[in-house]
């Protein structure tokens, strides 16, 4: 699946900035996040505990930045393994632009999952994706924009869950290190994907990834700075 | 005939404990010290085991063992077979990929098992199956025919070159090319048999039950036929030899052919039993019935029918590709060839027909037998097409169909079946006569005032039951003959038993099996048991698919009660010092003609038991066993007709009239026959409105649960119009010809018959969804 979408975080680029840089609020903002850690500058790793529909499951997940044009963009990619609930990978390519007062952030994101995820979870994935999307951005504009709300009018998860067509080029170029572990330390932790792993394939869309990578991508930024 | 013999509407006798809960299923039995396994199964669908970390899950609280294919293999458990060499047609035998119980080096579908988890509790087993960490390496999936046979498809089987397990044929090319040659008409047509999940209400189940003392083992399975599970076990997998195994098939809740076939899980349990030295316990869930039960169907045909200028038919080609899934199940490779491909004459007289038959690979579920196996999608390919074109031609498909019916008997088809006897345009008649095919056009115009589109289609379909003959199924391939055995035990006090090699899961031998005896002595139902489905009961038996039960295992208990009855002449004979030739046998008495010397066959059972006045040199006991070895196939036929109303707005179908008029032969239980063709339809109009299977281009299973694979339910039928009309099959002594399957053979082409006569389109796939429908109606693509 393929999906596209911003949010508008109210707080000025710098401040973003500087709560990406702050694993607490990451940890704080991806919901069901037990762990958050980094094995490199351009690797981390991450457990998550994620719910869609019938499917409970610890993820563990691993992610790569690559691409990375410090305060403007990057791409993030990884995979998460849930045991028997299934697997999610996939990437997506972020931007972040000053929008006034606020920051807005950009991303486009492909995504595949299996296992029981995909037998279950499917045609709830978008819905999950959704509402983790929904909490992540409520908490992280919170945390890093001191409350301020207004934001994302149209924004939100809404925007989040338009699909975009083409643009199929998005993790392309980054995506074969993260499927390979070999690339960075094995350091620490299993693998990282952020919160969630990626969503699923087949045309069936699934924002758990998204979320995830979206953190993944906040954390990688932090790193990157 | 008595009250509870042959014909009668005799109320079930196993239903009281089935509706009260006391039903005995696999599930049930528990033993001191069972265990209990989960399955770690492949999420991808095509992936490399790269290694398996069971270090963690084997800390959990309960667990005993985690035990991977590896192992499996150490200990010499042997691959899972497939009992039916089908050759190609340039004679090299199929090519098939070994298929271990657990997968010890490659995942070729999602689902796959490649390690379990032995545990204290279910519970215990579950979380603990969690906690083994599989690193797989991904490889590309294939899912589709289509997909598999492209140039750069990933390759499942080394053994199998493009991933083809054989290109067979059947036919006369040369005789079919030449009707094709000299046609007037010729039809043609893409057609779709989609794939299907069983869903038998019981999942699978096993208990294995390894008893060091005796070092012999037990297996309670959910098995349509324990002896053949039995002999496959011991004599290919290396469980045990077979006097050191039993198996039982106690209550079994349906099995629609998913049952027939000895799974992994199966062989898993057993093996680990005696590694762990406990009995286990596995229950499949719904979710992993889904991922491991085979599928059914799931064939790609490109079909050309020949016609003359009068519009009968001179020849039939067809080109079929058969999804075998990821591994070649027990019978699978049969299914698509001689349960397919030896039905294309239909009820027709086709002079040449010439089929092709290819069996591909793909990451996906193996697919085999299931309800109807190779004979629903010969009719509906069949049906699609002779109402295709009627339609070209301008003709009533009724008449098109009528002038082409085979109406003398026996009729030799061009693909190997000899069809004994039927009455083809008797059913044709009852089922227009049903559905007052005269008024159809009023009310297609009175739906039409309503909003609805009516639309009205047939199917005459044709099926070969009763499987089979042992040397004609062995000269095709079989692994095995297909007799059936039976044994008639007489008890001291005149009731009987009858072990039976065929297992009841739903169809209800207990009581049909039991009205034969009631007819034959003249003794009540209750007066009968029926014993099946226990390796160390009964004699060796076949088991139950293919609607054989009547035709193939009542025929056995007909020869056994056949010694039993004569032995039981002699006795009675002999005491009331009469004539053997004399002795009638009417309603529990052993009468002498012609006087009012009689006794009660209780009496006769005794006296051969207390041994005190027999016949000289006669042994004591009344009891008699007996093989039965079919000579022909039985040939049920029929004709189904069914109307829909299509609300053009949301393109919903109702089926708001079905008529099925189907030719059995002899009925030993009406309503229990009955009960089977309404299962049946509900099957087949499931499949043509509701059930699809839906695989990802990656191999993950979309519908793997009741929330995308959409099951037929009351309201999405109508209350079936059933009729019969009846030749006797000469073939066996009661003249049964079967039916178990013709409800989900004949009824898929009737729905999209009717749906395409409806929307005056006529490409339409199965499942008809609403979303194809209004697209077809609309000139749309449909949104898949």
């Amino acid at each position: 699946m393929e999906m596209s979408g911003e949010y508008r975080i109210p707080a000025p680029r710098e401040k973003v900035w500087a709560a990406l840089n702050d694993p607490a609020i990451l940890k704080a903002c991806i919901p069901g996040c037990e762990s958050l850690d980094m094995a490199s500058p351009t690797e981390m790793t991450a457990k998550v505990v994620a719910k869609i529909g019938p499917v409970k499951a610890t993820f563990t997940g691993k992610v790569h930045l690559n691409d990375i044009v410090p305060p403007e963009s990057y791409t993030i990619s990884g995979e998460g393994q849930g045991g028997v609930a299934g697997f999610a990978k996939g990437g997506a390519e972020v931007k972040l632009t000053p929008d006034g007062a606020g920051t807005l952030l950009v991303y486009h994101a492909k995504a595949q999952i299996g296992g029981k995820l995909a037998q279950l979870g499917a045609r709830l994935i978008d819905s999950t994706a959704k509402m983790m999307a929904d909490q992540f951005f409520a908490k992280f504009a919170e945390l890093a924009g001191g409350g301020a709300e207004d934001e994302t009018d149209t924004a939100p998860a809404a925007a989040a869950v338009s699909a975009a067509p083409a643009s199929a080029g998005t993790a392309a170029p980054a995506p074969a290190p993260a499927a390979t572990p070999a690339a960075a330390p094995r350091t620490s932790a299993p693998p990282a994907g952020a919160a969630t792993p990626p969503a699923k394939s087949g045309g069936i869309p699934s924002w758990i990834w998204i979320v995830a990578a979206l953190a993944l991508a906040l954390i990688v930024w932090k790193l990157k700075a | 005939m008595g009250m509870e013999g042959i014909g009668q509407r005799v109320v079930r006798k196993e239903d009281k404990r089935f509706i009260t809960g006391k039903g005995k299923y696999t599930d049930d039995v528990k033993l001191v010290g069972m265990t209990h396994a989960h399955f770690v199964r492949s999420p991808h669908a095509h992936a490399k085991v790269v290694s398996i970390d069971s270090a963690a899950a084997l800390a959990m609280p309960g667990v005993i063992a985690v035990l991977t294919g590896a192992e499996l293999v150490a200990d010499r458990i042997g691959n899972l077979i497939c009992g039916w060499m089908v050759h190609s047609k340039d004679g090299s035998p199929m090519k098939m990929g070994a298929y271990p119980a657990m997968a010890p080096e490659t995942v070729r579908y999602v689902g796959q098992a490649v390690a379990v988890v032995i545990a204290e509790t279910k519970n215990q087993a579950r979380d603990a199956a969690e906690a083994v960490t599989v690193e797989y390496e991904e490889l590309p999936a294939a899912t589709t025919v289509a997909a598999a046979l492209a140039s750069d498809a990933p390759q499942l089987h080394p053994e199998a070159p493009g991933n083809r397990v054989y290109e067979w044929s059947i036919g006369d090319k040369a005789a079919t090319e030449t009707a094709f040659s000299g046609a007037a008409h010729v039809v043609s047509m893409d057609i779709t048999n989609n794939r299907l999940v069983p869903n038998p209400m019981e999942p699978r189940s096993a208990v294995a039950n390894y008893d060091s003392g005796d070092d012999a083992l037990t297996l309670w399975t959910t098995s349509q036929n324990p002896h053949v599970a039995r002999l496959v076990l011991s004599a290919f997998y290396n469980i045990a030899p077979e006097h050191k195994l039993r198996v039982i098939a106690p209550d079994v809740g349906g099995g629609f052919g998913s049952k027939i076939y000895i799974y992994p899980e199966e062989i898993v349990c057993l093996w680990a039993s005696r590694k762990v030295n406990r009995p286990i316990k596995w229950t499949s869930d719904r979710t992993e019935a889904f991922l491991t039960d085979a599928h059914g169907r799931d064939h790609v045909s490109k079909a050309e029918m020949a016609f003359d200028a009068d519009h009968k038919i001179l020849g039939l080609r067809v080109h079929t590709y058969a999804n075998f899934g990821a591994y070649m199940s027990l019978f699978s490779s049969s299914v698509p060839t001689y349960l397919y491909a030896t039905l294309l004459s239909g009820q027709y007289v086709i002079p040449a027909i010439y089929a092709e038959v290819d069996g591909v690979y793909t990451n996906t579920v193996p697919v085999d037998a299931y309800r109807g196996a190779g004979r629903p999608e010969a009719t509906y390919l069949l049906e699609r097409m002779m109402e295709t074109a009627a339609r070209q031609f301008g003709l009533d498909p009724v008449d098109l169909r009528r002038k082409n019916f085979i109406t003398s008997f026996p009729y030799q088809t061009p693909v190997i079946m000899t069809y004994d006897a039927g009455d083809y345009n008797a059913s044709l008649d009852a089922a227009l006569k049903a559905i007052d095919y005269a008024g159809f056009p009023a009310r297609k115009a009175a739906a039409a005032a309503r909003g609805k589109l009516r639309g009205i289609g047939f199917s005459c379909y044709i099926e070969a039951c009763g499987i089979a003959p042992s040397k004609a199924v062995g000269s095709l391939g079989a692994g095995v003959g297909l007799w059936e055995s039976a044994e008639v035990r007489v008890n001291p006090v005149g009731t009987v038993e009858v072990l039976t090699g065929s297992h009841s899961h739903g169809q209800g031998h207990e009581t049909t099996f039991a009205q034969l005896i009631s007819e034959r002595l003249g003794i009540g139902i209750d007066q009968v048991s029926i014993v099946h489905g226990d390796t160390d009961k009964v004699q060796f038996g076949m088991g139950t698919y293919g609607s054989r039960s009547g035709a193939v295992g009542m025929s056995a208990i007909v020869k056994a009660m056949d010694k039993v009855e004569a032995k039981a002449r002699k006795i009675a004979a002999h005491l009331m010092e009469a004539a053997e030739g004399d002795i009638v046998i009417e309603g529990g008495e052993f009468k002498v003609a012609g006087t009012d010397k009689k006794m009660p066959f209780a009496l006769v059972a005794l006296a051969a038991y207390t041994g005190h006045n027999l016949p000289d040199g006669m042994e004591p006991g009344l009891k008699e066993g007996a093989f039965y070895d079919p000579t022909n196939f039985t040939f049920p036929a029929g004709t189904y007709v069914c109307e829909v109303e299509i609300d053009a707005d949301t393109g919903k179908t109702e089926v708001v009239n079905f008529v099925a008029a189907d030719d059995f032969g002899r009925m030993i239980n009406p309503m229990i026959v009955e009960g089977q063709v309404h299962g049946g339809l509900a099957q087949g109009i499931g499949q043509a409105l509701l059930e699809g299977t839906v695989y990802s281009d990656d191999g993950q299973l979309m519908t793997a649960s009741y929330m995308d694979y959409c099951m037929p339910r009351a309201d999405d039928l109508p209350s079936f119009d059933l009729h019969h009309t009846t030749t006797l099959c000469p073939g066996n002594p009661l003249g049964i010809k079967g039916c178990g399957e013709a409800g989900a053979i004949g009824s898929p082409p009737a729905v999209i018959n009717a749906i395409t006569d409806a929307i005056g389109h006529n490409d339409m796939s199965m499942p008809a969804t609403p979303a194809k429908v209004w697209a077809a109606i609309h000139g749309r693509a449909a949104a898949e």
